[in-house]
């Protein structure tokens, strides 16, 4: 261990500041990154799963109509 | 010789070739990052004259490096796809650019928090740094490109021809910005040099760098499936996909 | 807020044009975040075409930070009444019950929070890229929260005398921009003021009298602008 008690830890021989701003900008970076790619694969999914309802319940509306126009 | 690599510009291969190796990857990146941020922060040395911002370095550089390579892997992503006709590419590289994009940034801000207590000045106009402002500009400049169409093929194309083109202007940008620089070299800054590493910084270093790199392939993977599922939401197999997936949701909310 | 068209009261009206066009603005994301790039762009531009020093820069740089502002909020009127006027809901507005000056208020508030906000937001940082002198930060940020309204307000008026216009778009810049030339001069001279430490409250003053006087009377002239290019 390069420091002797947590506090020197989050003091950084005086960079504390500049080494927490980026260790914690990046990490918050990174964070919304993986975060906004993980929603967007969900997202996607429920889109196209929205969209083939609603083409289905087109489709069976469509026949519907076709069935009352035959009888 | 390359016959092997075939079967992968289907769509679907690629998907779940891509989702077989997410967990893999997360799990090495991981165990990389743990071990090398650790490393970095408690048990690396202080550096003999820059003292503990020195650990600043070790998200600073693989950032760095890792805007760059995305980069490059954007334009061989591109030109693939427009020279082999690749469809595939073109969601790779729209896959890669947002991660590029991030990745400069926290270079550029990694590189200014470590640049105030150095050289006194949260910013500084030197060849390196404003190359690499450059390389956002280009890197949202591609973002921008995608997101403006709505074909998405069409897209893929003008933005692939934006990265080809970026790709061959960056030595030119990196020429320009240097000399530049040198005839602007004035009393201002001392430039900080590469330190030579010693064996005690070189080994957090490279865990960091590997950790850092896992990282961009798995989040690239993932954008990568989401891509393909936007650019082929037709298909009979993203359909039977979705729907499997809707129905596993819905039973396992039943069952809650 | 009863749905009986009749009974909208005029704040209803203005928050539903002002969420409508927070709405379209967010779908369409480009046209938020592409302004707010040719400003970081274009800032970036003068130090590579002038030259590093750091006291040139911060010389310079109240001056850079404002012209690229004014460049970007010029591009990005165009979308004010352009899209409208194409599918011709903005002719539906002027048809409408309400008065006028009302829903373009809502309008110009919209467009304000969705190009001058991010302005302001990132404008230090751009400060911080032309070594911008410490104390003349609180100068920067007062002077485009006051002014950057001013700028839409403003532009709105230049936007609808010529939406109707095809290539409306150099004409527009020849339009507004002298009428941007009072706040430019006054919000550059706050923030030197600010920088050799001397209180700057005329000049703030002077651009809140801007943007008191075009917030009540702007609308006004917009209204009649859009009757003009609508028929």
């Amino acid at each position: 261990m390069q420091f002797d008690s947590f506090s020197a830890f989050i003091n950084m021989g005086g960079y504390g500041f500049y080494v927490w701003l980026s260790f914690g900008v990046s990490a918050v970076l990174l964070a919304l990154l993986i975060f906004s790619s993980k929603s967007g694969h969900q997202q996607i999914i429920k889109n196209i799963a929205s969209r083939q309802q609603r083409e289905d319940k087109l489709r069976q509306a469509r026949e519907l109509r076709e069935q009352n126009l035959k009888t | 010789m390359w016959k092997w690599l075939h079967p992968y510009a289907n769509p679907e291969v690629s998907y779940h070739f891509a989702g077989k190796l997410l967990p893999w990857l997360s799990a090495l990146a991981a165990l990389f990052l743990s071990i090398g941020l650790v490393w970095a922060l408690l048990f690396a040395p202080a550096d003999y004259q820059q003292g503990d911002s020195f650990r600043i370095f070790y998200i600073h550089v693989p950032a760095a490096s890792l805007s760059m390579g995305i980069y490059v892997g954007m334009a061989i992503a591109a030109f693939s796809s427009l020279v082999w006709q690749l469809k595939l590419a073109n969601a790779s590289a729209a896959a890669m650019a947002p991660i590029g994009a991030t990745f400069t940034a926290i270079a550029l801000i990694t590189g200014a928090a470590w640049g105030k207590p150095m050289w006194g000045t949260w910013w500084i106009w030197d060849a390196r740094l404003t190359s690499e402002l450059i390389l956002l500009f280009l890197y949202m400049g591609v973002i921008a490109l995608h997101s403006a169409f709505e074909d998405k093929d069409l897209a893929g194309k003008a933005a692939g021809i934006l990265t080809l083109v970026g790709v061959v202007n960056i030595p030119i940008i990196k020429y320009s910005v240097e000399w530049w620089n040198t005839l602007h070299q004035g009393s201002t800054v001392s430039k900080m040099g590469k330190p030579s590493m010693s064996i005690d910084m070189l080994w957090p270093f490279l865990f960091c760098f590997i950790g850092f790199a896992l990282l961009v392939s798995v989040i690239i993977c993932i954008r990568f499936r989401t891509e393909i599922l936007a650019r082929n939401s037709i298909r009979p197999w993203v359909r039977d996909l979705v729907n499997s997936h809707v129905a596993y949701n819905t039973t396992f909310k039943e069952h809650m | 807020m009863t749905a009986n068209k009749q009974n909208l009261s005029y704040r209803s009206a203005f928050t539903l044009v002002l969420k409508r066009d927070l709405t379209i603005a967010l779908r369409h994301r480009d046209d938020i975040i592409n302004p707010l790039l040719f400003f970081i762009i274009v800032v970036t531009l003068f130090p590579l075409g002038i030259g590093p020093e750091a006291q040139t820069l911060s010389r310079i740089a109240p001056g850079i930070i404002w012209v690229a502002a004014l460049l970007s909020t010029l591009l990005s009127l165009d979308r004010l009444f352009k899209s409208d006027h194409n599918d011709g809901s903005l002719e539906q507005m002027l048809l409408s019950p309400h008065p006028v000056f009302i829903l373009v208020l809502a309008k110009i508030i919209a467009h304000w929070l969705i190009t001058g906000l991010p302005l302001i937001f990132i404008a230090p940082l751009l400060a911080v890229l032309l070594h911008l002198n410490e104390q003349s930060y609180g100068a920067l940020m007062l002077t485009l929260l006051l002014g950057t309204p001013v700028l839409s307000l403003l532009g709105a008026i230049g936007v609808a005398l010529t939406v109707g216009i095809k290539k409306g778009g150099v004409l527009l810049s020849l339009l507004v921009l002298p009428l941007y030339i009072p706040v430019l001069i006054f919000a550059t001279s706050a923030i030197d003021t600010a920088a050799l430490g001397l209180p700057y409250n005329g000049q703030l003053a002077i651009i809140a009298a801007l943007f008191f006087g075009s917030l009540t009377l702007a609308p006004f002239a917009v209204g009649a602008a859009l009757k003009v290019s609508t028929n």
